[in-house]
């Protein structure tokens, strides 16, 4: 993937509120360095899931400004919009499989509905299974599998497109430790391979098993920012620090 | 065959949910599970039968007036075989020239002798009773009422007499088939109406199914939004699975709707009366029939489209 501008992901002065409720996402200022691997914590209720949200493109902010991809997200026309989470890989908190297909369907419902050919999709589909370790369970519907089980399908899903951004909210809460570190490497294999990825947690064993991940706080709907992740460029002591700065430099 | 490519492009999508193994089951086929078809049946199976009815009468009204309508009779009753042989001639000129008549029949006397023998008997018995002499007039189909009674005051007038006292006497027919027609364009508004109603009852129905529809399948709708499904093309898919309902529900209201509608029509056959000639089906009124399912469907994959479109669009 390219340095350039364009992928970076900026927040600029982001505020979000349900209806006439209190804003429940404040002054969210952050570039999300193209490539880099982000924790989100927060206690819960702090937010974690309404700003990814706004990340997955399921909400438009109330206020501020967001760039994805070179697109202004406020101004972008909705028809654009697919296209865009297109390029998105999201696990749910509550997975949101489609009930009545099987995991193999589910797993290639985002290909297919990017347009994929049948016979393109069967064997990155039965790989991406076999990788979440349930090629047993390839014809199994949601409703007969472990809620580990469904996780994984949901993981299979969100990646199988190699997203240019992948975001997960709570992704290993289902899951045995040897599994949630399996699925880490899966998401740290992914990274490698040019995608940012977000990942939503409250497990802070978690955040030590990826040595170069960045980590973003929220709490009470504001960002901290404790090792630096969140400037652009990244503070040097950071892991990405090698990474030429951008000379665009649009600071938080 | 090769299709022209557009052609080609737009069969394959349109025909995309059929295949089997494509993407496309994404919105469960509800294989009549649900009573939605069978609502749906039963709303246009009463349909059929209620415009079937209504394009019968239709008909049986129509015949009933190009038979009946254009025709009057005129009476000469006059005890002297003379005046009455005079009069019969007047008249028959009369009718010659007037320009409203297609055509006249003076009934022979042999065939009058033939009317009255059930009542009188054969013999010279009733030569010795004055008969009146009759003739059957055809008037064009353009004369109006006006032109009827111009005719009538002209061969009244024969007589010399007022009118009332008059030995000529003129019976429209259409006179005593006024109650007739009456009652039978009552039964046409009736069905009329009937068919209206029910058309808007099976629109109802049909629009209520897409909607049940849409919130069974919200989830699934809202997910492919999510991972990036354009509103168009999960519309089509929703679109594909309500329109088998209309058309299973349709086929299944038409077969039994028009089952009915033989069953009645046989037994009107049946009755071989005079008054229900020309009250059948033509061909035109069956392909109307058949369009009703087709109303259906268009109404039931236009509801669903426009329910899942408003719904996506509440979505960011």
């Amino acid at each position: 993937m390219s340095e350039a501008a364009s992928d970076i992901i900026s927040f600029d002065n982001v505020g979000l509120r349900y209806g006439t409720q209190p804003e429940v996402l404040r002054d969210l200022s952050f570039t999300l360095h193209p490539g880099s691997f982000y924790f989100l914590t927060g206690a819960s209720g702090a937010g974690k899931t309404s700003l990814l949200k706004l990340l997955y493109l399921a909400q438009r902010p109330s206020r501020g400004a967001i760039r994805m991809f070179g697109k202004d997200m406020i101004t972008l026309p909705r028809e654009q919009l697919p296209q865009m989470r297109r390029r998105l890989g999201t696990v749910f908190q509550d997975f949101r499989l489609v009930d009545h297909l099987s995991a193999f369907d589910n797993v290639a419902l985002p290909l297919r509905i990017a347009g994929v050919r049948e016979d393109e999709l069967q064997s990155p589909v039965t790989d991406m299974l076999e990788w979440v370790g349930l090629s047993h369970r390839i014809d199994a519907v949601p409703a007969t599998m472990s809620g580990g089980e469904q996780q994984r399908v949901a993981i299979a899903r969100a990646v199988i497109g190699r997203p240019d951004l992948l975001v997960a909210d709570e992704p290993t809460g289902n899951v045995d430790p040897e599994m949630a570190l399996k699925l880490l490497r899966l998401f740290e294999a992914l990274n490698r391979l040019g995608t940012t990825v977000v990942v939503a947690t409250h497990d802070v064993h978690l955040l030590k098993k990826v040595p170069d991940s960045l980590i973003m706080r929220l709490d009470k709907g504001r960002l901290s920012d404790p090792t630096g992740a969140l400037r652009y460029p990244p503070r040097p002591s950071s892991a990405r620090a090698a990474i030429p700065a951008n000379p665009a430099g649009e600071g938080a | 065959m090769k299709l022209p490519p557009l052609i080609g492009r737009s069969l394959e999508r349109g025909l995309a949910p059929l295949a089997r193994d494509r993407a496309t089951n994404l919105i469960p086929r509800t294989r009549m599970s649900g009573p939605v078809p069978w609502v749906l049946a039963i709303m246009i199976a009463l349909t059929v039968l209620a415009a079937a009815g209504g394009l019968a009468l239709n008909n049986l009204a129509d015949s009933a007036r190009t038979d009946l309508s254009g025709g009057v009779t005129v009476q000469i009753v006059e005890a002297d075989q003379e005046i009455l042989a005079e009069q019969t001639r007047a008249a028959e000129a009369i009718l010659r020239d007037n320009a409203a008549v297609q055509s006249f029949r003076t009934v022979p006397q042999d065939e009058l002798d033939a009317l009255l023998e059930p009542w009188l008997g054969a013999g010279d018995a009733v030569d010795s009773v004055p008969m009146p002499a009759l003739i059957d007039v055809q008037l064009r189909e353009a004369a109006g009422a006006q032109e009827i009674e111009q005719l009538q005051a002209a061969l009244t007038a024969i007589s010399g007499e007022a009118s009332g006292a008059s030995s000529i006497r003129v019976d429209a027919q259409s006179g005593w088939l006024r109650p007739v027609y009456s009652a039978l364009s009552a039964l046409q508004y009736l069905a009329g109406v009937l068919v209206v109603l029910l058309a808007l009852a099976s629109a109802a129905a049909v629009w209520l199914a897409a909607r049940s529809s849409f919130f069974s399948h919200r989830e699934t709708i809202e997910i492919v939004h999510l991972l990036g499904g354009q509103d168009d093309q999960i519309a089509r898919l929703f679109q594909s699975s309500v329109a088998i309902d209309a058309i299973v529900g349709g086929i299944i209201g038409l077969l039994a709707g028009m089952l009915g509608v033989l069953i009645i029509g046989s037994r009107f056959a049946g009755l071989d009366s005079g008054m229900v000639t020309g009250g059948g089906l033509g061909g035109l009124d069956w392909v109307m029939i058949a369009l009703i399912p087709f109303g259906a469907i268009i109404i039931a994959v236009l509801t669903a489209r426009v329910t899942v479109i408003a719904a996506l669009r509440r979505m960011t």
